[in-house]
């Protein structure tokens, strides 16, 4: 018999991670959905209710082109949100729709079930251990949090690369040899090589760089299709970008850092308003104390925890005197319409430091 | 020779030039409808803007802006291509230093621009919504069966505006065909529509946006004195409207272009170059981009809209 063909909706460059950690603990050939492109959404927008936010049209699209693939398995999570209960609703969707597969949710009903994911994972593949499966996502915890680090390195440096291109070409190569990790050790070797060679690529950075700060719902942040490349067109005008939500925030540091932001912006909100609205609200209180010369608020439309976190974040930033710009996108958004507004940001930066530099010298 | 300087603003409804000299002192300006053929309208704008530069000035500069920049910056060889948004604060400033807000309707967008010491410290743009914008008030003109030009004096006319729910033009010109149905006069109808157009103008893009004086009110629509009118009352507050409101972003634009100013001097030749623009899309993948390609002589001079990078040939 074929082995069974696994796969999940995409998230930035996290696929990797999930193709290496199932392939190693399953018994299953698992592959990438295609990339997401103007199809992929048109499929998921046609098989959607309409005001449900764009994360939910993106991953069914996804999904729906890799079972046409053929995939068996289809895995899904989330959570913070709405999105704790889209797997079950894009189950019931796709079983509708006459697919024939089997449903791994990670989050059910808005909670892990570890038992149950187990219990699951046995009867896709009766060989499956759990030490083997902890192993492997130690192996996997690490990949994500080295990525991201380096993600953090890229964005703040590749406004100002010399030779163009030359990170993106870096980082492809750096998440090929990731994907064929062997040992946690060759793992945490093989970062440090590539960070080193990062850290080397020139660039010419300016001492006091433009300094942007990027806010807002978690699937649009981290996934450039989703924010129409947000962070490249940030980078053409040469300025350094700050993100804070990445998966290693989401996973393993939010439960800690959360009561720290909570207590460091007490001054403007006392509860957590459900997903990243108050992690959102603290983190641009930072921005605004820690120079940085803007902000984007990015979310896709209908996203209401951070519709409420919207006009607190605007009155930190009048506040403070800096410059916010709101984006909401939908399936149906302009992209020229965005360009537009970010050039006349990027516009509006600019003349504030000229101004900034003739006060100073008078 | 005296040298001068060329802004042209390309927007939905109208296109407009300025020619300025090097003291920003406007020379010779046109207004021009665009027709959704912004390729004729840029070539019927310079045959005509031609023959008023006087013989000893020589053109050292050209910016475009508007929704049609990039293709026109593209034809006209620009030194400057700009946003709307800047090219209208800058203009604006050059005329009125001490502005605090800029009000600016025009055919397909509205916007609000937020200054503070000469410098923008804030601004907001209508999203996809013709709600409050030039393109609305001229189709219910065209509905109602009234000269554009006549819109303003109409509305002034009028002591008793009828309500009109402004939240969307959909919704508003169901309201509208009711009210007029029911039996009120044109006079008050049209000035209603007017102040929905503040309203919905001050709900949409003016949101939490603190409006502080001077107020300079600019874009097609400021020709309207009825709308002028309405953002007097509901502001309290004096409004500004420069006799040249409608060209402020050409003007911006062509301040813009002095600054990039270089040993080049521009010809205005491009009327009797054929340009053709194709669409096509692109199908090499499944992201099927539109790509515009722009021949000049029918030579591919540029293309655009794919997403991946590939060079389109």
């Amino acid at each position: 018999m074929d082995k069974l063909k696994l796969t999940f909706p995409h998230m930035g460059d996290y696929g990797i991670v999930a193709k290496y950690l199932f392939e190693h603990i399953l018994n299953v050939d698992v592959f990438i959905s295609p990339p997401i492109t103007n199809k992929t959404i048109e499929i998921g927008n046609k098989y959607s209710p309409n005001f449900v936010c764009t994360p939910f049209k993106y991953t069914l699209g996804t999904m729906i082109e890799g079972l046409n693939k053929n995939a068996d398995i289809i895995v899904q999570a989330g959570g913070g949100c709405r999105y704790g209960y889209y797997g079950e609703l894009q189950e019931k969707i796709l079983k509708d729709l006459d697919y024939n597969f089997e449903f791994i949710n990670l989050v059910t009903c808005g909670k892990t079930d570890l038992k149950k994911i187990s219990s699951m994972l046995k009867k896709i593949d009766p060989k499956f251990s759990k030490i083997k499966a902890i192993y492997y996502l130690i192996i996997a915890r690490n990949m994500v949090k080295y990525m991201d680090e380096i993600d953090d390195i890229i964005r703040s440096n590749v406004g100002f690369e010399i030779d163009k291109g030359s990170f993106k070409r870096l980082k492809t190569r750096m998440l090929n040899s990731f994907s064929k990790t062997r040992s946690l050790f060759g793992l945490r070797r093989n970062y440090k090589n590539f960070k080193k060679e990062f850290l080397n690529l020139k660039t010419n950075k300016p001492k006091k760089p433009i300094k942007i700060g990027i806010i807002g719902e978690l699937y649009t942040v981290m996934e450039p299709f989703a924010n129409y490349e947000l962070e490249n067109m940030l980078a053409l005008y040469g300025m350094e970008v700050k993100r804070f939500t990445n998966v290693n925030y989401l996973l393993f540091e939010k439960h800690k850092k959360i009561k720290k932001y909570l207590k460091y912006a007490k001054k403007y909100i006392k509860y957590k308003m459900g997903s990243d609205a108050a992690d959102n609200i603290a983190r641009t209180k930072y921005l605004c104390e820690n120079d940085y010369d803007g902000i984007i608020h990015i979310k896709s439309s209908f996203c209401t925890p951070e519709i409420g976190a919207m006009p607190i974040i605007n009155k930190i930033c009048k506040e403070y005197n800096v410059p916010i710009i709101f984006f909401s996108f939908d399936s149906s958004t302009s992209e020229v319409g965005i360009k537009t507004r970010i050039e006349a940001f990027y516009d509006m930066i600019e003349m504030r430091r000229k101004n900034e530099k003739m006060l100073y010298r008078n | 020779m005296k040298k001068c300087y060329i802004g042209i603003d390309i927007g939905s409804i109208s296109t407009k030039a300025v020619v300025i000299d090097e003291k920003n002192k406007i020379i010779s300006s046109l207004y021009i409808w665009t027709s959704g053929n912004p390729v004729e309208a840029v070539k019927k704008l310079i045959r005509k803007l031609k023959p008023t530069i006087p013989k000893d000035y020589v053109i050292k500069g050209i910016g475009t802006t508007g929704s049609a920049r990039k293709l026109i910056g593209l034809l006209t060889d620009a030194s400057v291509v700009k946003n709307e948004i800047t090219a209208h604060a800058i203009g604006t400033l050059s005329l009125y230093p001490d502005v605090k807000t800029i009000l600016e309707i025009g055919g397909q967008d509205s916007k609000i621009i937020l200054i503070d010491n000469k410098i923008i410290t804030d601004y907001s743009m209508n999203t996809l919504c013709a709600a409050g914008t030039g393109s609305f008030l001229s189709s219910q003109a065209k509905r109602l069966d009234i000269d554009i030009n006549d819109f303003g004096d109409l509305a002034l006319s009028s002591t008793n505006p009828v309500k009109i729910a402004a939240r969307c033009t959909v919704f508003a010109e169901s309201d509208l065909i009711h009210k007029a149905q029911v039996g009120y006069d044109k006079k008050d109808i049209v000035a209603g529509l007017c102040k929905s157009i503040v309203i919905n103008y001050l709900n949409n893009v003016g949101k939490g946006k603190k409006i502080q004086s001077p107020i300079v009110f600019q874009g097609g629509v400021s020709k309207n004195k009825g709308v002028v009118k309405y953002f007097k009352e509901i502001l309290s507050s004096d409004i500004i409207v420069d006799e040249n409101s409608h060209l402020m972003g050409a003007l911006g634009v062509a301040i813009l272009s002095k600054s990039k100013e270089t040993d080049k001097v521009f010809n205005l030749d491009i009327c009797d170059i054929p340009f053709e623009t194709k669409g096509e899309e692109c199908n090499r993948c499944s992201n099927n981009c539109e790509i515009l390609k722009i021949y000049k002589d029918s030579n591919l001079i540029d293309a655009w809209g794919n997403k991946c990078g590939r060079t389109v040939t």
